[in-house]
């Protein structure tokens, strides 16, 4: 076991203890961006322009009639930018855009002294456009060549052999939706001028760095001139990885050019309209199975919804690619990926970042052709798994695949699952009405960046006289619980009172460069910094302890705040400890850093080791269908779940229960839908975008944990947890497919539209029912 | 008229110098207590919801959750209103607020004070049963159904639950509790004005009508629910705003022998408790009406008033045949229901004219259900929503209403379909060509919400399903 993954004694990782602001939470006394507003004074309020056109170009702009109202201050446009007119990455997202190219899009923004006067200034704006052709759609932008970004291809073997080789081969189309981020805070900015002429930008977002490199450049200024924190989001989901930057710019630009602070607060309908979701997909597939079901080849093509800008659908469409052969081997492979450049919004970073859209491909392939081999969808994906020593297509081993296995016989265990399978049985011979069914999904979920460069953090820590300790590192919060863990880790490595550990916001003059808090990474990367600026305060301490306490600096342990040398009764308290550091003038302040080791990736070969390990899940869910309607309960979930050595098990339970019932509501309820001939988003607020409530919650709800799973060369043996439970989901999917098909005959093949909504599902069944001749009523 | 102010977590703050148009959420966060989050302001996630003491069925006051973004500041003049920050300190927690830190039901934290003010008010709901465990119900009798229209992105709910079903009793000393033995504080008269708009509450309903009389512009208001989604959504911002809510004449509900008589102005979950199950039809339908937090101010006066054509209550009440009891400064007058709506959003109510009280004859249909379709179970606009009142004896059809929404420009009564069952034997044949009529009522149309096709199948369908349901006993 590596150093990084060893843990001492009695230390603070590993207890469960609830979220670090959930005292906070409950009392309402947790600080959001927007909520600092009020503190400031003569805040200015901003407001956009939103232009009702899918793609239009904008012939005149006319903003005076906005500044005839009164409390309008001023109207930000495309002029009164000193740097540069971008508000991404890749120089194809203007701010202030003189081609409107979604529904929605904002051209400029108003001021006012109150939201209201920036509101009614806002609707006095003048744009006069020339409309211009809009793709809505995949399928049209698909047939119109509209693509934008790389086509990667992941290729294996040689496919045709193995569709040769092949006893079954089918082939089938799948174009399933995105899905709206809807984190309960709306994108935020708060941006002033400070007393030493910094910009300070208060900020809703996952990625600092990114936020203050933007405004900077939009300002025409160097990233030493402005400063981003984020105090905690009120989620993110991803959707504040990207997209904060261009708010956050707004906010800064409109600060500099009236000198004061300038709140931009978008309502849940601008948020919905404006801002970027999950990547909807098309997929066209040919797959090969042998005569017993084995995979043999696999040939598709995907096609992300990449909106109206690249934005991440690069890297995006990439972990697609690496997550199609999800937890099964696949000999044979040749996929192709597209970005389709449709007349929507952004597609951007969402839970999964493409891992879940590359999964339900194959799980839907699976799901549909398990009746058509007449195999059980259970035994069917079982027999597929990896073993050990295979490789994945994109050159990756696969060494963990026992994690996987012992959790799959866990469920199946734990869950009772052959017994229930019998009880569905006969439940289903009774009910001509109603029809149960229960699915298992394994997911096996690359942990890292793709892109290795990404795979860094930095933390300071600084222990101050009295002894307190406050650390700083570069991921932000956004309920996961990585401040929580921080605390841990910083606690366990200083071997002090987790009471005795303060944790500082998110801040990029404290901690620079920083990657996103994304991929899942934020407590592997940053635990890892905040783990090596504490384990050089505390190899300083131990030689102090080692002169106090007349032993050698190896002997010395800090636990729970004593020091004592081995064998020896004599303590040194914490705080003496500290004392005689400072008099000694020993530095009680460090920087620390991490780096993921044993990465590579090719982007242009597509092969590569791209990640440091797989996270493992599998899950069981199984649902009960109404035949008249097609609406369904989820009625019990099982899952088991590898987080390695939990740093915090509240912590991961709350990811894995959250996730699940997050990837539940893309897969069955959360319906996008937009106008398909003006591009508007049709379900644009939470009274017509619908997710999970209290009624989605599985009734019976059993989550545990890999049980003696240390990971070696992660912080303190752990795992990730983010991302990788919103995949267990497919089988509530797959359970209302089967469900859907226990309507018909026996070996009925159904397919399920996604979102897999009660219309869908009752589609679904009244196809499975037609095949029969039991339909009891017309 | 004394100057407007409300009570906020035991501090009385001024209500004059704020626009006609200020939410409660925003007066709240305007003042400080930035705890109440904005997430929608529709009424749809639950991020702003308040306490308010309001004059109780069991107890002399109860506290009532609402969603702050919805209300006008000005409609609390007078109140007593908590926030998540009034129920406890960081320091000092509240135990619904120590429940849910300890049992990770805060992720983000976002939802939270929301949350916990939905669920304060259930844990001093007095009449809460801990023998009533069950479906959706918790083993201390905490009624999930009290939180569903919170929504929380993180969690997955299950440690929310969990926290909820944990709660005791309030203790002996809790101010809360004890609050809730004192009457909540009377209604009073409140003008505000600003920028030459004014929010009008009258003292009594001749004053309301007169108000109505000489200015018929004015807009009625009582719960609000639509109001607030039309001032923070549609930038609606009418110049007059007149509050009937808390007049007494519209909030009795009196049973007769011939009829039951609700108040225009009662709360739908003033209702639900009221009736206590004795109207099955409604039983069925207030749990699938909106959240707990829209029914704590949603009003069938403002259901029918505003006359959407997928109003939930409007498919029940077609089917329970009820009557709508109209009041102006000239006199009454009743129109059945069903005679009410003359188009989208349109009805025979004419300008300055008040929906006093809804009337439904007895004795009703022993054979009633309420069938919604929707994409969620809790809090959704209804696709289509089915009310049925049948009459089934001696195996034949003796009576049946139908009243359906969500499939034409107005709700409307299923006459076809009823002509199709009437006089004819409940079997599966009679049901069977019921089910072609009752398919092509109405004229349903293709949205976000569902397709025509599927709304049409689903009319046909829910015949099914009550004949499955009467004649097979537990469906399935």
């Amino acid at each position: 076991m590596s150093a990084l993954s060893e843990r001492p004694e009695n230390p603070s990782v590993g207890v469960a203890i609830p979220h670090e602001s959930a005292s906070a939470h409950v009392s309402g006394l947790a600080k959001y961006t927007d909520d600092l507003a009020g503190r400031a004074q003569g805040t200015l309020h901003a407001y956009p322009v939103q232009v009702p056109h899918a793609h239009a170009r904008i012939t005149a702009l006319r903003t005076e009639p906005a500044l005839a109202v009164p409390g309008v201050v001023r109207v930000l446009t495309a002029a009164d930018v000193p740097g540069v007119n971008d508000s991404g990455i890749h120089h194809d997202e203007p701010l202030f855009p003189d081609e409107v190219m979604f529904y929605g899009h904002a051209v400029c923004w108003v001021l006012g002294e109150s939201l209201e006067a920036a509101r009614l200034g806002a609707a006095a704006v003048e744009v006069d456009v020339e409309p211009l052709p809009a793709l809505i759609t995949v399928p049209e932008a698909i047939a119109a060549g509209s693509f934008q970004g790389g086509r990667p291809v992941m290729t294996r073997g040689d496919v045709d052999a193995g569709f040769a080789a092949s006893a079954h081969v089918f082939e089938g189309e799948f174009e399933f939706a995105g899905q709206e981020h809807f984190y309960l805070e709306t994108h935020a900015a708060l941006a002033q001028v400070d007393e030493n002429d910094q910009i300070f930008v208060q900020s809703s977002t996952q990625h600092p760095t990114e936020t203050q490199e933007i405004v900077a450049h939009v300002l025409g200024l160097r990233s030493h001139e402005v400063t981003v924190q984020c105090l905690r989001m009120g989620g993110g989901f991803g959707g504040k990885e990207m997209q904060p930057h261009g708010f956050a710019a707004i906010a800064a630009l409109g600060a500099v050019l009236t000198g004061r602070p300038v709140r931009v607060r978008l309502s849940r309908l601008q948020d919905m309209t404006m801002s970027g979701k999950r990547h909807g997909f098309h997929s066209r597939w040919r797959v090969g199975f042998d005569a017993e079901g084995r995979l043999q080849a696999l040939d598709a093509t995907l096609t992300a919804d990449g909106g109206w800008s690249l934005d991440l659908s690069a890297p995006v469409l990439s972990r697609a690619l690496c997550h199609i052969d999800n937890a099964y081997y696949l000999p044979h492979v040749r996929v192709q990926g597209f970005i389709a450049r449709t007349n929507k919004t952004s597609s951007t970073a969402f839970r999964g970042f493409g891992g879940p859209q590359g999964m339900l491909v194959i799980e839907d392939i699976l799901g549909r052709c398990a009746p058509l081999l007449g195999i059980d969808p259970i035994t069917l994906q079982r027999r597929n798994f990896y073993a050990d020593g295979q490789t994945t297509p994109y050159g990756q081993p696969v060494n963990q695949m026992t994690r996987l296995t012992t959790a799959w016989d866990q469920v199946i265990s734990n869950g009772d699952i052959s017994a229930r399978q019998r009880e569905i049985a006969a439940f289903n011979a009774t009910h001509p009405h109603t029809k149960r069914a229960l699915a298992m999904t394994p997911v096996k979920f690359g942990i890292s960046f793709n892109l290795t460069a990404f795979n860094q953090a930095g933390a300071l820590v600084h222990i101050y006289k009295d002894g307190s300790v406050l650390i700083n590192h570069g991921g932000t919060e956004m309920g996961q619980g990585l401040h929580t863990k921080m605390l841990q880790v910083a606690a366990t490595a200083l071997g002090v009172p987790l009471s005795t550990v303060r944790l500082a916001p998110t801040r990029t003059d404290k901690v620079p460069n920083t990657s996103a808090t994304a991929a899942s990474v934020g407590s592997d990367i940053n635990g890892g910094a905040v783990k090596n600026a504490c384990d050089q305060l505390r190899q300083r301490l131990h030689e102090v302890a080692a002169t106090r306490l007349g032993a050698h600096a190896h002997d010395v342990r800090i636990v729970d705040g004593v020091a004592r040398a081995l064998g020896s009764n004599q303590t040194l308290e914490w705080n003496e400890l500290v004392k005689a550091a400072y008099w000694q003038r020993v530095q009680l302040s460090a920087a620390g850093f991490y780096r993921t080791e044993g990465l590579h990736w090719n982007a242009e070969t597509f092969q590569g080791t791209p990640f440091k390990y797989f996270g493992h899940g599998v899950a069981a869910a199984e649902v009960e269908v109404d035949g008249f309607t097609g609406a369904y309960r989820t009625r019990r979930v099982d899952i088991v779940h590898d987080v390695g050595d939990s740093l915090s098990p509240l912590v991961d339970i709350g990811q894995i229960e959250g996730g699940f019932v997050q990837g539940a509501g893309w897969l069955t309820l959360e319906d996008l839908r937009w106008d398909a001939k003006t591009g508007r988003l049709l379900t644009q607020t939470p009274s017509t975008y619908k997710l999970p409530s209290f009624s989605e919650m599985p009734e019976v709800f059993n989550v545990s944990l890999l049980a003696d799973v240390p990971e070696d060369g992660v912080v303190y043996g752990s795992k990730a947890s983010g991302e990788v439970p919103l995949m267990l989901a497919f089988c509530v999917r797959e359970a209302l497919r089967q469900a859907a098909a226990a309507f018909g005959p026996v070996g009925t093949s159904v397919e399920l539209a996604s979102p897999a909504t009660p219309e869908a599902v009752y589609w679904a069944l009244d196809t499975a029912r037609n095949r029969s001749d039991v339909a009891a009523y017309g | 008229m004394t100057i407007p102010q409300v009570n906020v977590n035991g501090r009385w703050l001024a209500l004059s110098d704020i626009p006609v148009h200020t939410t409660l959420l925003d007066f709240v966060r305007d003042s400080g207590l930035t705890g109440s989050k904005e997430g929608c302001a529709e009424g749809e996630c639950g991020a702003c919801a308040v306490l308010v003491a309001q004059p109780g069925i069991t107890t002399p006051t109860e506290w009532v959750a609402v969603n702050a973004c919805l209300l006008p500041a000005a409609s609390v003049d007078g109140q007593e209103v908590i926030t998540a920050e009034g129920l406890g300190r960081a320091d000092a927690l509240h135990p619904v607020q120590e429940a849910m830190a300890v049992r990770g039901g805060s992720q983000c934290g976002y939802c939270t004070p929301g949350f916990v003010c939905g669920m304060a008010a259930e844990y001093y709901r007095a009449d809460r049963d801990c023998t009533h465990a069950g479906q959706d119900h918790g083993p201390n009798g905490f009624d999930l159904h009290a939180l569903s229209g919170n929504l929380c992105r993180c969690t997955g709910y299950r440690p929310i639950r969990d926290a909820a079903y944990s709660l005791g009793t309030p203790p002996a000393e809790d101010p809360l509790a004890t609050r809730r033995d004192e009457p909540a504080a009377a209604p009073v008269a409140t003008e505000v004005t600003r920028d030459g708009r004014t929010y009008l509450r009258p003292r009594t309903l001749p004053d309301a009508l007169r108000v109505l009389a000489e200015q018929p512009e004015t807009a009625p208001v009582a719960g609000c629910t639509d109001w607030g989604v039309g001032v923070n959504i549609h930038g609606r911002r009418a110049d007059r705003v007149l509050a009937i809510d808390r007049l007494a004449e519209l909030r009795e509900l009196e049973v007769h022998a011939d009829a039951i008589e609700i108040g225009a102005a009662l709360s739908l979950t003033e209702i639900e408790r009221k009736l206590d199950g004795s109207v099955p039809l409604l039983a069925e339908l207030f749990p699938q009406f909106a959240s707990r937090l829209i029914r704590n101010r949603a009003t069938l006066g403002g259901n029918l008033g505003n006359g959407s054509p997928i109003g939930d209550a409007s498919a029940a009440l077609l089917a329970l045949g009820a009557e709508v009891l109209l009041m102006d400064s000239a006199g009454r007058r009743t129109v059945p229901l069903a005679d009410y709506f003359t188009g989208y959003r349109e009805s025979v109510l004419r300008p300055g004219e008040l929906i006093t009280s809804i009337r439904i004859p007895l004795p009703l249909a022993p054979v009633t259900a309420f069938h919604k379709i929707a994409k969620r179970r809790f809090d959704d606009i209804s696709s289509v929503a089915i009310g049925f009142a049948l009459d089934i004896t001696g195996g034949v059809v003796r009576r049946a209403h139908i009243g359906l929404g969500g499939v034409a420009a107005t709700p409307l009564r299923a006459y076809a379909t009823e002509a199709a069952l009437l006089d004819r034997p409940w079997t599966a044949d009679t049901v069977a060509a019921a089910q072609q009529v009752l398919r092509a009522e109405g004229t349903p149309m293709d949205d976000h919400r569902a397709s025509a096709r599927y709304r049409a199948a689903m009319l046909g369908q829910s015949l099914a399903k009550l004949h499955a349901e009467t004649t097979e006993g537990a469906v399935g």
